[in-house]
This record gives C-alpha cells, sequence and structure tokens, in this order.
C-alpha cells in the first residue's frame, strides 16, 4: 500500500519537473534574447542601413523587406483562401464526394510539407519556369502557397462557428446562398478570419529557406522598388549575418539586434491575434 | 435602413459558386504542381547518376573532380538528429502535455498555455541562430566533444521546436478523453498518477501518437535550425557528437552555388522528392493510425 503512495508521488513530481523544464526553457530562451538584443535597439538601428560591409548600421532595408514581402502575401493567399474556406464550410463542404476527400486529403499533405520544399516549387516553378527571376514577387508567391493551408483551415474553423439560426433566418427571409454567406455568415466569421490570416502571416514573415531559394539577397543596397527586385529580409539577414558573413563574430550584436527585432514582430502579430479572440469569445458568451 | 437588395441572376449566382469552387480546388492544384516541379526537376538527376548509387552511396562530395551523389550521409544526418530530438521531446512534452490537463491549477494553466503557444511562434533561423551562439558552447562544454556544431547540438534545439506542437496536440487528445472515465477510476480506489496512466493515457493515446507524428514530420522538414546546429558536414556517422548534415541542409546551403540544370541542380530536387515522399508516408501512417482506433474505441 505505502508503495503505491510513494510510486504515484514520485511519478507527479517528476510530471511536475518536466512541466517546469519546458517552461524553465521558453523563458530562459526569451530572457536571453532580451538581454542581449535591447541594448543594440535603437531608432537609428531600425531606420539605417548596414553600413560597412554590415558589420555596423542598422536594419531598415530587411525590416522593409520582410513588410514588402508580408504584404504581397496577404494579397495573394487571402482572398484564395477565405474562397477556398467558404467551400469548405459553406458549400459542400459537409458532403462525402470524392473531390471533397481529395481536397481534404491535399489540404492535411500540404500542412506537413517541408518549408524548403517549398521553396524548391518556387525556384522552379516561379522562379525558371515562369521567369519570374529571383524576385519579391517569386517570394511572396512562394510563401502565400506556403501559407494557404493555415489561413483555410483556420478561416473554415471561423465561418463554422457561425451559428445555423444566422443562415437559416437569411434564407428564410428570401435570400440566395451567395446573399446568405455574403450578409449573414461572412460579417460574423470576420474576427476569426483576421486572425488566421494574421496567424499565417506571423509564420511567413519568420520562413527563412524559401526566401533563401527565391530572391532573398544577401546585400542589395537600395530599397526594391518594384516586386521584380531581389530584398532583403529580416530572418535572412540574420541567417547571412550568423554563418555566411566575414566576421560573423563582430556582427554579433547586429544580429541579436535583428532577432529581437523579429521576435517582436513575429510575436506581436501572435499577440494582436490572441487579444483578437479572446475578446471576441467574450463577445460570443456575453 | 440600407436599400433593397435585388436578387442577384441566376448566372451571377452560378458563376460565384464556380469561383468559389475553383478557389477550393487550389490546395489540389498546389499539390499537383508540387509533385509535377519535383519530378521533372528530380528525375533527370537519374540520367546522370545510377539510382542505386544515388540511395546506397556513402559518399556526397559535389566539389571533386569526379562528384559522388550519396545520399546515405544526409540521410543519416536527418535520422540521427530527428531521433534524438524524439527521444529528448517525446517524453518531456506528454509529461508537459499530461501536467496542462490533469495537474496544472488552473491559473498556472492560464501562464503555460500562451506562453507555450507563444514558443510555437518563434521562426526556425531564431532557434538555428540560439543553437549556433548559446547552446553550442553548452553542449560541448557537457560533452567535450571536438566539433563544436553536431548533430547532439541539432537535436537539442529541435527538441525545443517541436516541443509545443506536440504539447498541445497531445493535450487535446487528453483533454477530449471523457470525465466519466476518470470518475470511473477514482471510483474503484485509484489515485491521480494510477488514473492518468492506466485510465486516461491509454485512452488518448492515438491521439498523443498523432502529435508524436507530426512532431517527426516537422523535426524532419526543419531546415534553418539544423543547417545552423549542426555544422553541415555530409559524414556517414552515427555518433550524434559528430557534425552532419541533413537532407534539408544540403538542399538550402547547395542551392545558391549551383548552375540551374546542373546535375548538381537536378540531385538537389531528387532529395526534395525522398523528402515529399517522407511526408506522404508520416500523413498516411498518421491518417491510418487514426482510423485504426477510431473503429477500435467507442
Amino acid at each position: 500500500m505505502r508503495f503505491r503512495r510513494v510510486k504515484s508521488s514520485i511519478a507527479l513530481v517528476v510530471i511536475r519537473l518536466s512541466a517546469l523544464i519546458m517552461v524553465g526553457a521558453g523563458v530562459l530562451i526569451f530572457i536571453y534574447l532580451t538581454v542581449k538584443g535591447s541594448g543594440v535597439i535603437s531608432w537609428p538601428f531600425l531606420t539605417e542601413p548596414p553600413r560597412q560591409g554590415m558589420t555596423s548600421g542598422g536594419i531598415f532595408p530587411a525590416i522593409f523587406g520582410t513588410l514588402c514581402l508580408m504584404l504581397l502575401t496577404l494579397t495573394f493567399a487571402l482572398p484564395v483562401g477565405v474562397a477556398s474556406a467558404i467551400y469548405f464550410a459553406e458549400y459542400t463542404g459537409r458532403g462525402r464526394s470524392h473531390l471533397n476527400i481529395l481536397m481534404r486529403y491535399a489540404t492535411s499533405i500540404l500542412a506537413g510539407v517541408p518549408s524548403i520544399v517549398y521553396g524548391l516549387l518556387g525556384l522552379s516553378l516561379f522562379v525558371l519556369y515562369m521567369r519570374f527571376g529571383f524576385s519579391l514577387l517569386s517570394a511572396s508567391l512562394t510563401l502565400s502557397i506556403l501559407s494557404l493551408p493555415v489561413i483555410i483551415a483556420a478561416s473554415e474553423e471561423a465561418l463554422r462557428s457561425v451559428p445555423d439560426s444566422y443562415r437559416e433566418a437569411a434564407v428564410a427571409l428570401g435570400a440566395t446562398k451567395w446573399q446568405m454567406v455574403r450578409y449573414a455568415v461572412l460579417p460574423y466569421a470576420v474576427p476569426g478570419i483576421i486572425t488566421s490570416c494574421i496567424l499565417a502571416l506571423s509564420r511567413a514573415a519568420g520562413e527563412t529557406a524559401p526566401i533563401l531559394l527565391t530572391g532573398a539577397a544577401y546585400y542589395h543596397p537600395r530599397l526594391p522598388t518594384s516586386i521584380f527586385d531581389q530584398f532583403m529580409a529580416l530572418p535572412f539577414h540574420i541567417f547571412a549575418l550568423a554563418t555566411q558573413s566575414v566576421d560573423p563574430v563582430k556582427t554579433r550584436p547586429i544580429q541579436f539586434g535583428a532577432v529581437l527585432t523579429l521576435i517582436m514582430l513575429v510575436l506581436g502579430m501572435n499577440m494582436v491575434a490572441i487579444l483578437i479572440r479572446i475578446r471576441q469569445r467574450r463577445m460570443a458568451q456575453g | 435602413m440600407r436599400a433593397i437588395r435585388r436578387r442577384p441572376t441566376r448566372t451571377v449566382e452560378s458563376m460565384i459558386e464556380y469561383l468559389i469552387l475553383g478557389c477550393a480546388c487550389i490546395s489540389i492544384m498546389i499539390l499537383l504542381l508540387i509533385i509535377i516541379f519535383l519530378f521533372k526537376e528530380g528525375l533527370p538527376a537519374f540520367a546522370h547518376i545510377p539510382l542505386s548509387e544515388f540511395i546506397f552511396g556513402t559518399v556526397w562530395q559535389v566539389q571533386a573532380v569526379e562528384p559522388r551523389y550519396g545520399i546515405l550521409p544526409l540521410l543519416c544526418g536527418s535520422i540521427l538528429v530527428t531521433g534524438g530530438a524524439i527521444t529528448v521531446s517525446v517524453p518531456l512534452s506528454i509529461m508537459c502535455a499530461l501536467y496542462i490537463s490533469e495537474v496544472a491549477h488552473p491559473l498556472a494553466r492560464e501562464v503555460i498555455k500562451p506562453l507555450i503557444e507563444l514558443l510555437a511562434g518563434i521562426p526556425s533561423v531564431v532557434y538555428g541562430f540560439l543553437a549556433l551562439t548559446a547552446l553550442a558552447d553548452l553542449t560541448q562544454r557537457f560533452t567535450g566533444s571536438i566539433h563544436r556544431l553536431n548533430a547532439l547540438n541539432g537535436a537539442l534545439i529541435l527538441a525545443v521546436m517541436i516541443a509545443p506542437t506536440v504539447i498541445s496536440i497531445s493535450e487535446d487528445a487528453i483533454k477530449s478523453v471523457p470525465k466519466e472515465y476518470r470518475e470511473a477510476a477514482y471510483a474503484i480506489g485509484a489515485d491521480k498518477w494510477e488514473t492518468m496512466s492506466r485510465v486516461v493515457f491509454p485512452a488518448a493515446f492515438p491521439g498523443v501518437m498523432v502529435a508524436v507524428m507530426l512532431g517527426i514530420s516537422r523535426a524532419i522538414g526543419e531546415t534553418m535550425a539544423v543547417l545552423m546546429a549542426t555544422g553541415n558536414a555530409p559524414l556517414l556517422t552515427f555518433d550524434i557528437l559528430s557534425s552532419v548534415q541533413t537532407m534539408t541542409a544540403v538542399i538550402a546551403i547547395e542551392m545558391g552555388e549551383v548552375t540551374f540544370g546542373s546535375v548538381h541542380y537536378h540531385a538537389l530536387f531528387a532529395i526534395g522528392l525522398i523528402l515529399l515522399g517522407i511526408t506522404f508516408i508520416i500523413n498516411f501512417l498518421a491518417e491510418a493510425l487514426l482510423r485504426r482506433f477510431r473503429g477500435v474505441s467507442p
């Protein structure tokens, strides 16, 4: 009897400990990066271009490139992703037709495809086959393909959480299917769709492997002026400075600054998404 | 008040419907494009490299006068790093999931869950950077290995990276075990740990396995973190303290210096094909697992 009790309490201690290890690792990572990076970040650091062969100066072109990339990715992925989600949630999504099964299968496979494989697709399809070259366009098309599964899955969930009574009311008033979707369902799913897009974009902003193959430049003196230009991007900038620059140790502070900037950008977006979700849940309850 | 809306004509209505259907087909189209372009660019490699040499060749050496394209060292690197990451991460993650759903005080749960979500949001290049600058020194000090960047370093950083995925999916599975199961176990005198280990965990097992599968899939496909952490030396070894190179890393590193259309270029796409194949296999296994358990359990 006593042995049983001892065994159980040891097991519980082990469980608490492993949770502590995980949480500790997480907290440690954030503290380490904040401490190392916060001293570097300043207004000039964020708004000036790199100087002296990238060993000093700021990271503005990289920030600008990442913002352009996110904007273009959103432009490509949002309409298609939301339309796709509308189909799954409102049209024949509930049916078990062959097409439906195939679509679901494709979406679940795509969610697991490694990002470097998306990079290969972007390189062969957009850069070489369609002759977009190494450019903002190729990279953002690749990133939008990569974020589509995320946007579709999350938007579909948002649409499905709209109560059926809204749909029934619209149909009872004589709305066609599309009118029902457009005026009775979509408006109430907008917060959820925005959340999903923010999350997908924050993922896309941090992706490095796909843009490595499709157009990110190590050093590009001027800002991109058209979508066919090469560009600098924050994640690639970090990678390049840390592994390929002439003196990776000397530029360490710049690297920590860039890392903290990227994390603040990405996690800031995540937090906004979480806040929207919490507010929406509260509204749904209240 | 808004004006009364006119009913769209039937043609407009069906046009919209087809447009939406077209968009919904995009995932199938993307998957097809991936398959088509990977085969188109990957298959020509085998016109120059015999398939057997590609798969069973023990040397990956592309700069030599007579380049060798054997992917065993790369496969080995991927397996070593992924295996190490899974060994470290899965037990910890599952226990952490049990803690969150069964043991934790609600207040602690409110703190831990967002933290794990935030960890999942950190870009892989940042994890790679951490492995390169901080973790590498730690692993070297503790193991005394000659290579500063080695497979263990990559495995450890991957373990941290995949933990959020494994934790949150396992936690969902554990949480969805009906309350009655727990109550029944308590009623016959089981304590908290016995209830967890003999009743709740077995009931949640299929879901936890799916979480593990997704973790494996993420670990194999991860590029930037392992690229920066493992030292990038295509050595055929099972020594976890040696530098290795993974399949994903070799594509990312070498694609930058390759001549488009060369054998090397096609060989890198062939590696991409293998990665895609692995994705299909893992997805298939996960679905089969889910289907089998769904058939058995109530």
